[in-house]
């Protein structure tokens, strides 16, 4: 990386924004995030989701989940808590209905995958392997709402790791290791996943917290913690690809947190992401994906930048 | 699917008018105004530039296909919350983003008949459209509107004026009826041999108009309300548990806002609701 390096000097095309993540082509590096746009039925209405980087699942378990109780959302400063609680069908009603939807949509899929156990995210893992509509598998080690803090296996390099190995042995696509940001040392827990085979990484998951209602003295959520995400976060992501990046530059990322706008997602790509995923947003306006790759491609052109791929190449963190 | 898909539009502020405790603002958003059925919402971004993000869910109380305001659909609010309390500043020609006309709207009947409108405070909004649609399709329009003090009764004249008859209560007293909406039910749907029951308002209610519908043996619409980060049905927030039909997805979850908020009431596990 040469950070002098300046931007091409003239730049009349359309600047470039396919990428290749993991040995998967994508039309744009904006992919929709995890819990944040269903299966993708209910956004075709609003979206091609052949033209979008990307779809990555809600979460999808061995059995059904029904989740939380509700209220399972409460709105917080430039953010939101959720505890959804991973409600899902299942993987094998997922691999019935919803994926035969997404393959029929033309989208590039990640599955999300979760489990209480390293064995359960390798069942669902080697449940998919015979899916070819699954062109990446993401690892959701770091869901908040969960039933014990033991099943937050990115809260040590050990279990992360743990998990990792048991669904690489299995996987037959690239597997994103998805962290969070809740712990002293991300680094040293993105390097035990690397070590375990992960293929990429995803940074970040929403971060605990939590909100009361002070006059009525109760917790906002039925769950009591959950999940906060939405541009408050943003400066956590940021840091979080930034610090994983510098120690681990071979190593692709998705990053994510609260990116709302083309130049949010330019500064995830700036630090060293290769592509980026976009949740709150999407509750906020269906197209979002869609717009923020567009605002990606103009905020490339007033750069003069030709291709979103020499983003960090062109940071310069000397300041 | 007979309704449109649902579209963004930033929609020009025509009027906002106090009635009551609640705001009615009325909006130019003729696309939504010309797909909009009755039960159906919209979706308003109060926080464009501001700490709050979220859009805030709105029954749709009238759309007008005709005369001076064609094109403008009409909501009503309370203000509750920032996003409100923002909502509640807004001026003729100022403008909102509105996202609709989205979820499943209230079934209308095949044939004529006589249908029971139960509202309870500002939840009567949706109910306005309603009774206009059925009597369009000649049914016999009863209503009953309650709220807990006459000031958050929403247009009960109007109510009045739009049904065959139309009973009042508060739990106050201070107007109609003292008691609550579920009381004079049992009677009015004897006397107006009700076949159809549409009911929009707290989840309490909801289950208490459900129960009274079910015992008659009336089948029953309700517009449920469950907090919502989305209203497009990818969150996953507003789920509404739903009783074990054999038929329904693994989860029995039925979402507020796309397979709602109009749900079957003897189709909803009143038990699980949690009641806040």
């Amino acid at each position: 990386m040469n950070p002098d390096q300046e931007p091409d000097a003239d730049v009349q095309v359309q600047p470039e924004l396919a990428v290749d993540l993991c040995g998967v082509p994508l039309a744009t590096p904006i992919l929709a995030a995890s819990g944040c746009f269903g299966f993708g039925r209910e956004m075709s209405a609003y979206l091609d989701l052949a033209a979008i980087g990307g779809v990555v699942t809600k979460s999808v378990s061995l059995e059904p989940r029904r989740g939380r109780p509700t209220p399972r959302m409460a709105e917080t400063p430039s953010g939101m808590l959720n505890a959804i609680g991973l409600q899902n069908p299942g993987v094998e009603e997922f691999c019935r209905t919803d994926l035969q939807f997404l393959r029929e949509a033309g989208a590039r899929v990640a599955v999300s995958v979760v489990g209480r156990s390293a064995e359960e995210f390798a069942r669902v893992a080697e449940r998919l392997a015979a899916e070819d509509a699954v062109h990446l598998i993401e690892l959701n080690l770091s869901c908040p709402n969960v039933d014990t803090p033991g099943e937050v296996f990115a809260a040590e390099p050990g279990t992360a790791a743990l998990v990792t190995r048991a669904v690489k042995s299995v996987a037959r696509q690239p597997v994103l290791a998805k962290l969070t940001a809740d712990v002293s040392d991300v680094v040293a827990v993105a390097r035990a996943c690397v070590e375990a085979g992960a293929d990429g990484l995803t940074l970040i998951n929403t971060l605990l917290g939590m909100a009361v209602d002070v006059h009525r003295r109760r917790p906002k959520l039925a769950a009591v913690t959950g999940g906060l995400s939405g541009p408050a976060i943003r400066p956590v992501a940021v840091r979080c690809v930034w610090q994983v990046a510098s120690a681990l530059p071979e190593v692709p990322i998705v990053g994510l947190g609260g990116v709302m706008t083309g130049e949010d997602a330019a500064e995830m790509l700036l630090v060293g992401a290769t592509a980026v995923q976009v949740g709150t947003a999407n509750f906020v306006n269906p197209l979002a994906t869609a717009e923020i790759a567009d605002g990606l491609r103009a905020y490339l052109q007033s750069q003069r930048i030709a291709s979103v791929t020499e983003l960090p190449t062109l940071f310069k963190p000397e300041r | 699917m007979t309704q449109g898909a649902p579209r963004r539009e930033l929609a020009e502020v025509l009027l906002h008018r106090r009635t009551g405790a609640y705001h009615l603002l009325s909006l130019v958003a003729p696309t939504i105004a010309s797909t909009a059925r009755a039960g159906q919402f919209v979706g308003l971004q109060p926080g464009m530039n501001r700490p709050f993000l979220l859009r805030r869910p709105f029954s749709i109380h009238r759309v007008e296909r005709h005369g001076p305001g064609f094109g403008a659909i009409e909501i009503v609010f309370d203000v509750v919350g920032p996003g409100t309390e923002v909502l509640s500043e807004l001026r003729p020609h100022d403008t909102v983003d509105v996202l609709g006309p989205l979820g499943q709207p209230f079934s209308l009947p095949d044939e004529p008949c006589s249908c029971l409108l139960v509202g309870g405070g500002y939840g009567v909004a949706p109910l306005f459209f309603l009774a206009e649609e059925l009597r369009v399709r000649d049914c016999r329009v009863d209503f009953v509107v309650g709220a807990s003090t006459t000031d958050r009764l929403f247009k009960a004249i109007e109510a009045k004026r739009l049904g065959r008859t139309a009973v009042i209560t508060t739990e106050d007293g201070s107007s109609g009826q003292r008691g609550v909406v579920t009381d004079p039910m049992p009677a009015l749907m004897a006397q107006a041999r009700t076949r159809m029951v549409y009911a929009c308002g707290p989840m309490p209610m909801l289950a208490a108009v459900s129960r009274v519908a079910a015992a008659a043996g009336v089948p029953c619409q309700v517009s449920v309300e469950e907090l919502m980060a989305c209203g497009t049905g990818i969150c996953f927030s507003c789920m509404i548990p739903m009783v074990d039909d054999g038929q329904r997805a693994s989860t029995r979850m039925a979402r507020s806002c796309v397979d709602g908020p109009v749900l079957d009431g003897a189709a909803i596990a009143w038990e699980e609701v949690a009641v806040s």
